[in-house]
């Protein structure tokens, strides 16, 4: 509004002459990924020499035939070598030998041309958002693949394609890359980008912590892969010990990676409190604040506070594979169970990890689509904090049939049938706000409902397993596996596409294809009910999880599932094809405000503008006062100077004029 | 029934508009939950998994179904209102204008909230009742367990005196085995158990984390190493059933399978004490380690498989077999 849209910069990067800022050197100069690969090739090399050193006596396990000590120190040095040649250290080393930190360009107005700032270690939100938003679709397309692998396995009650320890492998892999891609696939891509945004920000409050949270996550999905190089690890993503002491070096390579993604997190979460705390401008109450930047905020929260307990575990359980420390092994004064309860006290907050972005980003789209305002603003933050504060209280309906605290299965089967008291609330703003609405039938807003109805399936579910009589039947079976895909395929990769149809115009000034887009969605959905639903059947007829083999009464139900499966992974390729050939070939312009939506980066043009604001806006009022007569604009994006002034700038202090 | 108040919302709003829209609305799902509360109950309970082989499956199943009960309400409330809402609200082609500006309702928020707690705490209470009035319904419950099944604690099992059989299930990669301490610790590879006697199952393991799953007989408990976990349960009906392993426990996980068979009292007081005979003749009982709780195969040679020797600092890595031993189930 207060800015003209400027539709040369949706030209997109990468295409025509690379241009590189005045005075720059070139990008094959400057340190990227390129000097980066070079960095961890010699970094794996000297950690696998040092471990050699330092362990090459110690035992090896007996289904490894390599020094363990040398594996893990070879990835954690390629890690360190690696984020060096990223040029991480960089200002780290400057800081130092007492040289001032550089100012990020984009702040000055000077954007970062060409396909090289990607990358880079750029500091800038808006590159990190877009390399997020790639590198997680990399995690979620190989993970994919896996899973199509899983399905193949189990069209026959036999093992026929893939023998038991490639089946295995192929399990923990997909499980693995699942679940970390979850955790950043919407904090990463929409969180990153659009947290400062929608606040009214110029900067992040550690863009540095951002950019580092996204370069160890291609670094982690390298190191995960590599465990395939080994013949993978048997544990699937929970790496349950006494099994994973056991395991061949494979196991290194999950407990490193998952270990280095919780580290990613944790730097993500600090980055997000900061940000939503510090950098609102004037006049972004809490009570104004978007109801996605809530959800970062509270995901936030649960990182900060849940996955150090993971990378805790991880490094327990590299310390008893490699420096033969003794944490999980019974005989020797350890604990299994200690595992156990430390897995899912991460593990369990980590489910709503993966909800509650979902429920952040769909309830944006409602209130665009609905054109009326959220129902019950206040009722959906109390949703969302409620739900993130009872994941800590519920993990152990994991470890219902485990032996660990029987006593206590009446508490945790009450907590975790409490969340679905906050859980409900999502569902009442949803019902409230589609009441009396003019509701337009968009692809986000198609995405959206399909959000509802597949998570209500999951929700119930839920509550089906938190009972402990019913668990019994349903603990460790497919009606799990049925009931955390509901959740976290059904909603929160449902609202990953449904963030992507909405904000990629506005990432990218390209609108993705609406008539594959539409057939993308009815694809998905069907198939992905199709999919999913003769699983609860399947576990509640006795089919355990991660089994090769299978009762050859139970093969009518697996074998419509592995067709339901391809044809899912058929969707998600037309989705690809979609979101490539939008992006390179068709290139339908998008620049302006295509949904008419109130919030705050849609004020702004598109692609936004490198320091996002010239001037720091005033914030007047709620996003979403659709249909209110009169209503305020959400922010005045060009303050008379004395508003300002009075207020806070959050700009390295400066006040701007 | 505490759904009705779910529906509530749709109707308190809808009735300032569209009274006979709502009216309808509601009867609609009245009748229609009804029409699945009756069908689950009279059609579908019958048959729903794990059936009635005992008494703990009987208490499972019973929960499933007054779980499916009590949520097809509110599936059905939730897919009627989102049905109604889309059709009744979709903005007609061209229609550019906004909704109505409702920022919220005290009152349906409240309904709704009192309604899903009376429904949550409800199924707290009913959980805790069916946890605890069946002893634990079939779950694992650990080494000491506070709800207990009733029976006579014998050393000697005899039919007809409801005596408690005490089983001890072992699981290793990747089988199964049982011991009877009431039949000299005799082992079987074979779960064979008495009709309508109260059973408790010690179930224990030697390397990784197993989990005991006779799916028919409704028990679900963990085999941790040197955990003793308790499960309990009593068979009511004879037949032959299947027990798999339900914790990914290395790559025959998959295979990890067992038979069990469940067989009228005198039958299975013939078929341990023949075993315990066989297995006194033929020296396999000596061979056996003493019974015990737990077991920790880094010092029990007499299991039969190769120990590999513990070297290292700690020997934590704990390998008690050879690589290829065994290589197959």
């Amino acid at each position: 509004m207060a800015i003209e849209t400027q539709p040369e910069r949706a030209e997109p990067t990468g295409r025509g002459p690379e241009v590189t800022g005045g005075g720059e050197r070139p990008w094959w100069l400057r340190m990227g990924a390129h000097t980066g690969l070079i960095g961890a090739v010699a970094g794996y090399f000297f950690g696998h020499w040092l471990g050699n050193v330092l362990g090459g006596d110690f035992a090896r396990s007996a289904l490894s035939d390599q020094n363990n000590v040398a594996i893990v120190l070879g990835y954690a040095f390629a890690v360190i070598g690696w984020l060096a040649g990223l040029g991480v250290f960089n200002d780290l080393f400057g800081l130092m030998l007492g040289k001032p930190l550089p100012e990020e360009p984009r702040l000055l107005g000077k954007e970062d041309r060409g396909l090289a700032k990607y990358f880079r270690y750029t500091l800038d939100h808006k590159v990190v958002g877009i390399q997020y938003l790639y590198g997680m679709t990399a995690y979620f397309l190989t993970g994919g693949l896996f899973a199509m692998a899983i399905r193949s396995e189990l069209l026959s009650p036999t093992y026929h394609l893939i023998g038991p320890e490639q089946y295995l492998m192929v399990v923990g892999e997909h499980g693995t890359m699942m679940m970390m891609m979850m955790s950043s696939v919407i904090l990463g891509p929409f969180g990153q980008y659009f947290g400062p945004l929608l606040i009214g920000s110029k900067r992040v409050a550690f863009p540095r912590l951002e950019a580092l949270g996204f370069w160890l996550t291609p670094a982690a999905y390298v190191i995960l892969l590599s465990a395939v190089l080994f013949g993978g690890f048997p544990t699937g993503w929970t790496g349950y010990e006494p099994l994973a002491t056991q395991a061949g070096e494979g196991m290194d390579a999950y407990f490193f990676a998952f270990g280095l993604m919780g580290i990613s997190m944790i730097l993500a979460g600090f980055n997000m409190i900061v940000t939503v705390i510090n950098y609102r401008a004037p006049g972004m109450r809490w009570s104004r604040l978007p109801m996605f930047v809530w959800s970062m905020f509270t995901v936030s929260f649960l990182q900060v506070l849940s996955v150090p307990v993971l990378v805790g575990a991880c490094f327990m359980g590299i310390a008893d594979r490699t420096f033969q420390t003794a944490f999980f092994t019974n005989q020797l004064g350890g604990s299994s169970f200690l595992y156990e309860n430390l897995f899912w006290f991460f593990g369990h907050p980590e489910v709503y990890i993966l909800a509650l972005p979902g429920f952040g980003v769909i309830s944006e789209i409602i209130s665009v689509f609905c054109r009326k305002p959220l129902f019950g603003y206040k009722v959906s933050v109390a949703g969302m904090v409620g739900v993130g504060t009872l994941s800590f209280f519920v993990w152990q309906h994991h470890l219902f049939d485990s032996g660990i605290n029987p006593d206590m299965r009446p508490l945790f089967m009450l907590t975790t049938e409490l969340i679905s008291i906050p859980t409900g609330f999502i569902f009442l703003v949803a019902m409230g706000t589609f009441w009396k609405a003019k509701i337009r039938f968009t692809i986000p807003m198609l995405f959206a409902l399909a959000f509802y109805f597949n998570f209500l399936l999951g929700g119930i579910s839920g509550v089906f397993l938190s009972d402990v009589p019913a668990d019994t039947t349903e603990h460790g079976s497919f009606f799990v596996m049925a009931h955390f895909h509901y959740t976290i395929m059904g909603g929160l990769i449902f609202a990953f596409m449904a963030g992507i149809y909405y904000w990629l115009p506005k990432m990218t000034g390209i609108k993705l294809n609406e008539t594959l887009g539409k057939i993308h969605f009815w694809t998905m959905f069907i198939f992905f009910n199709t999919t999913f639903l003769p699983l609860f059947a399947l576990g509640m007829l006795g089919m355990p999880r991660r089994v090769f083999e299978y009762a050859r009464n139970l093969e009518t139900l697996n074998d419509w599932v592995s067709i339901s499966a391809f044809c899912l992974g058929g969707s998600i390729l037309i989705f690809l094809i979609n979101f490539v050939m939008s992006l390179t070939f068709w290139r339908e312009r998008e620049v302006g405000n295509p949904w008419r939506a109130r919030s705050l980066e849609w004020q702004l043009s598109t692609p936004p503008p490198p320091e996002n604001f010239k001037r720091v806006p005033v914030v007047l009022a709620t996003p979403y006062e659709y249909g209110v007569r009169n209503a305020l604009p959400v922010a005045d994006l060009n303050p008379p100077p004395g508003v300002i002034g009075t207020a806070y700038a959050p700009v390295g202090g400066r006040v701007e004029d | 029934m505490s759904s009705a108040e779910i529906q509530a919302p749709a109707g308190r709003h809808a009735a300032e508009r569209e009274p006979q829209h709502t009216w309808w609305l509601v009867a609609v799902w009245l009748v229609l939950s009804l029409a699945a509360c009756l069908v689950i109950w009279f059609v579908w309970y019958p048959h729903l998994p794990p059936g009635d082989m005992t008494t703990s499956a009987r208490h499972q199943q019973f929960d499933i179904a007054v779980l499916a009960v009590s949520a097809a309400p509110v599936i059905l409330g939730v897919w009627l209102y989102f049905g109604y809402v889309l059709v009744a609200f979709r903005a007609k082609p061209g229609d550019d204008s906004d909704g109505a500006p409702i920022f919220g309702n005290t009152k349906v928020s409240a309904t709704w909230i009192i309604g899903t707690s009376v429904i949550v705490l409800w199924l707290f209470v009913f959980g805790t009742i069916e946890l605890i009035g069946p002893a634990g319904a079939g779950a694992g419950e650990g080494a000491s367990p506070i709800w207990k099944l009733s029976g006579n604690q014998t050393a000697a099992w005899t039919p007809g005196a409801n005596d408690m059989l005490q089983v001890q299930v072992i699981g290793q990669q990747w089988t199964w085995s049982y011991r009877y301490p009431q039949f000299g610790g005799m082992e079987s590879t074979v779960l064979d158990l008495p009709v309508n006697t109260p059973i408790t199952f010690h179930v224990t393991s030697l390397d990784v984390i197993h989990s005991f799953w006779p799916y028919l007989l409704g028990v679900k408990a963990d085999a941790n190493p040197l955990v003793d976990n308790v499960a309990y349960t009593t068979a009511r009906q004879t037949g032959s059933f299947i027990v798999r392993c339900n914790e990914l426990c290395g790559i025959w996980h998959g295979a990890m399978t067992s038979n069990g068979n469940v067989m009228s009292q005198t039958a299975f007081k013939v078929w341990a004490t023949a075993v315990q005979l066989r297995e006194r003749a033929n020296g396999t009982l000596a061979a056996l380690p003493p019974y015990s709780l737990t077991y920790d195969p880094t010092v029990i040679p007499q299991l039969g498989k190769d120990l590999v020797k513990v070297v290292g600092v700690t020997g934590a890595p704990g390998y008690y077999y050879g690589p290829g031993n065994p290589v197959t189930p």
